[in-house]
């Protein structure tokens, strides 16, 4: 603040803009057109390999570009894998993931923010403090309680540890504290009960706070690898991610095909951070999501 | 560390938000069996997938067990071991240079693209798009992109180092760049959560700081270093303790792409402390480690927070 206090130019008017500020853009995009190439490459590269015939990738030179395009990766990828199998467990894992995080999450982030009832403060408090433990210390316990009770190699492994979670609980604990306590005040006032408050005023209310806990929980749960790493090894309960993974090891050089799965895991999500850039942003902003 | 989160940003906005009302005048009070009627299932939950499990990890790590044959009690002979295994000692020194070369860049390149996306010029969105969409890409995409891309035979890298006439690089074959290619990839699977933090704090910034600042005669480097960084630095206290965090626990691009190797090389404490527990099947051992990196998790995040709020004070804000 000191350099500030000894003004050098004070013919300075602050109501008027400089004039060159316009031109002077030009030169970041100098700047962010590098950038940005560098961050697409490997996606375009992700598509080109998997459209390259397979006699073309192992090839030296190696060219940037296929001299054809071929759908072979794909068709091999759907005809002799169980890519489809995977991805329908993925969805269904996802699809439980997200539908329990909506309706627990809210319920419990409503019951503390808002609902007075003994052990409120103890029990926010103690989950709070779980977000210190980091996951690796729970991964020999929680496997060895999933195996006593039947869960490992079954799909139900992979959901479970996404039915709730700190960040959902107290993601919407934050959001209904700051909606005016007036509203379900009435409700109640003219008879309604807390439930029927709950489900009739307060959660349409809540449906940003939702989109983003959506978003949390769709990209946490499918991009998952560790848990389902650990808990499955049954090929018919692999998730996507670990049946690609898989691949690596079985299909080392089946270049197409490991792209081709690639393409057919991330799509999904690229579509979606596409038309819901605004919501994934605001998701990022709240929290780190990969973990 | 989502509370660090908001805390941090809402430190940095110059009028704090208005806080909704939240005191509950008069009102009928539900009785208990409501409030636990919402709260209980989610909490049961993350409880018994947390807490639970800690506090078994710390019982199991105080026995010698392999999960099928008779748990031995063997007191803290596990945390002995870990001072002298040197498998540990070695992922530990991998793990810390991972997070010496991935943390430092993951902040400056997010405060360096969340400026230089922090004004309106054409095509901000594009760029924005391009720069954030690998954040959605998982772990496992990532690594088998990773292993083509810098394949010494026909990767794109070696391929344009050719082109150039750079020589050509071992990258994941060789012991000495592995560890380097793990955090180019991470960084470009995680520069968008940096940026986003960082844009969301300078656009929390107003503007009339830097517009003084110009007033007064301060270059644009200036006004950035002494007025626009400083109001980041609750941010940046954030970002390089959350990033270090997600450093210390690196598992799955390892485990997507070198599996620890070469030689070891990239065998970071997660995928030791994996190793240990699902291969070798050293249970107990396995959560002493897991206990030994908790320490060291909760350490780092109580010293640099300790520290910055000390060094803050009678700072330049």
């Amino acid at each position: 603040m000191t350099l500030l206090a000894t003004p050098a130019r004070p013919a300075h008017r602050p109501e008027e803009r400089p004039p060159r500020r316009r031109r002077r853009t030009a030169w970041w995009h100098l700047v962010l057109v590098p950038v940005a190439v560098l961050f697409a490459t490997p996606f375009v590269q992700m598509l080109l390999t998997s459209l390259t015939p397979e006699s073309e990738i192992n090839r030296f030179p190696p060219r940037f570009v296929p001299s054809s395009i071929t759908l072979d990766g794909y068709a091999k990828l759907f005809g002799e894998t169980d890519i489809l199998l995977w991805t329908g467990n993925t969805i269904l894992v996802s699809v439980v993931a997200v539908g329990s995080h909506l309706i627990l999450c809210s319920l419990a982030g409503y019951g503390f923010a808002r609902l007075k009832f003994p052990g409120r403060h103890v029990g926010f408090g103690l989950i709070l403090a779980t977000i210190m433990i980091p996951t690796q210390l729970l991964m020999v316990p929680t496997y060895v309680m999933f195996a006593r009770v039947g869960l490992i190699d079954t799909l139900a492994a992979a959901m479970v540890p996404w039915l709730a979670s700190v960040f959902g609980i107290f993601l919407m604990r934050q959001f209904f504290l700051s909606l005016p306590a007036e509203l379900e005040e009435a409700a109640v006032l003219d008879g309604c009960s807390r439930w029927g408050t709950f489900w009739r005023i307060i959660l349409p209310l809540a449906r940003p706070a939702l989109a983003t806990l959506a978003i949390f929980t769709l990209l946490s749960s499918w991009n998952d690898l560790v848990w389902p790493l650990i808990a499955i090894n049954d090929p018919n309960a692999f998730t996507l991610q670990l049946g690609i993974t898989n691949f690596q090891g079985a299909r080392r050089t089946d270049w197409s095909l490991l792209m081709a799965s690639n393409v057919v895991a991330t799509l999904p999500l690229i579509l979606f951070f596409v038309f819901a850039q605004k919501q994934f942003i605001a998701t990022m902003t709240f929290t780190g999501v990969k973990g | 560390m989502t509370g660090t989160a908001v805390e941090a940003r809402q430190r940095v906005r110059a009028r704090p938000p208005v806080r909704a009302v939240r005191a509950r005048r008069g009102g009928r009070v539900p009785d208990g069996l409501t409030g636990w009627g919402f709260v209980a299932p989610a909490t049961l939950i993350v409880l018994g997938l947390s807490i639970f499990p800690a506090v078994w990890a710390f019982l199991l790590s105080l026995q010698d067990w392999n999960g099928f044959s008779a748990a031995e009690p063997v007191g803290l002979d596990n945390y002995r071991e870990m001072a002298a295994d040197p498998d540990l000692a070695a992922a530990a020194l991998h793990t810390l240079l991972y997070t010496a070369l991935f943390v430092p860049a993951s902040v400056l390149l997010g405060l360096g693209l969340a400026v230089t996306l922090n004004r309106r010029i054409v095509l901000v969105g594009v760029y924005r798009t391009l720069i954030f969409l690998p954040f959605v890409v998982s772990a496992a995409a990532t690594g088998i992109l990773t292993t083509y891309l810098f394949n010494p035979q026909f990767g794109l890298v070696n391929n344009v180092l050719r082109v150039v006439g750079l020589p050509q690089q071992g990258w994941l074959e060789d012991p000495h760049q592995a560890m380097v290619v793990i955090a180019i990839m991470s960084l470009w699977g995680q520069a968008a959560f940096t940026t986003v933090i960082y844009l969301a704090a300078l656009q929390d910034i107003p503007a009339e700081l830097s517009e003084a600042a110009r007033v007064d005669g301060a270059n644009p480097w200036q006004s950035f270093w002494h007025v626009t960084f400083p109001q980041l630095a609750p941010v940046t206290v954030f970002v390089a303790i959350w990033q270090s965090i997600q450093a210390i626990q690196l598992f799955d691009l390892v485990y997507t792409t070198t599996r620890g190797g070469p030689l070891q090389a990239t065998e970071t404490i997660v995928y030791y402390l994996w190793t240990l527990a699902f291969r070798e099947l050293e249970f107990g051992y396995a959560s002493a480690v897991a206990y030994g990196l908790f320490a060291v998790t909760l350490a780092i995040t109580i010293g640099v927070t300790v520290y910055s709020r000390r060094s803050t004070v009678g700072g330049p804000r």
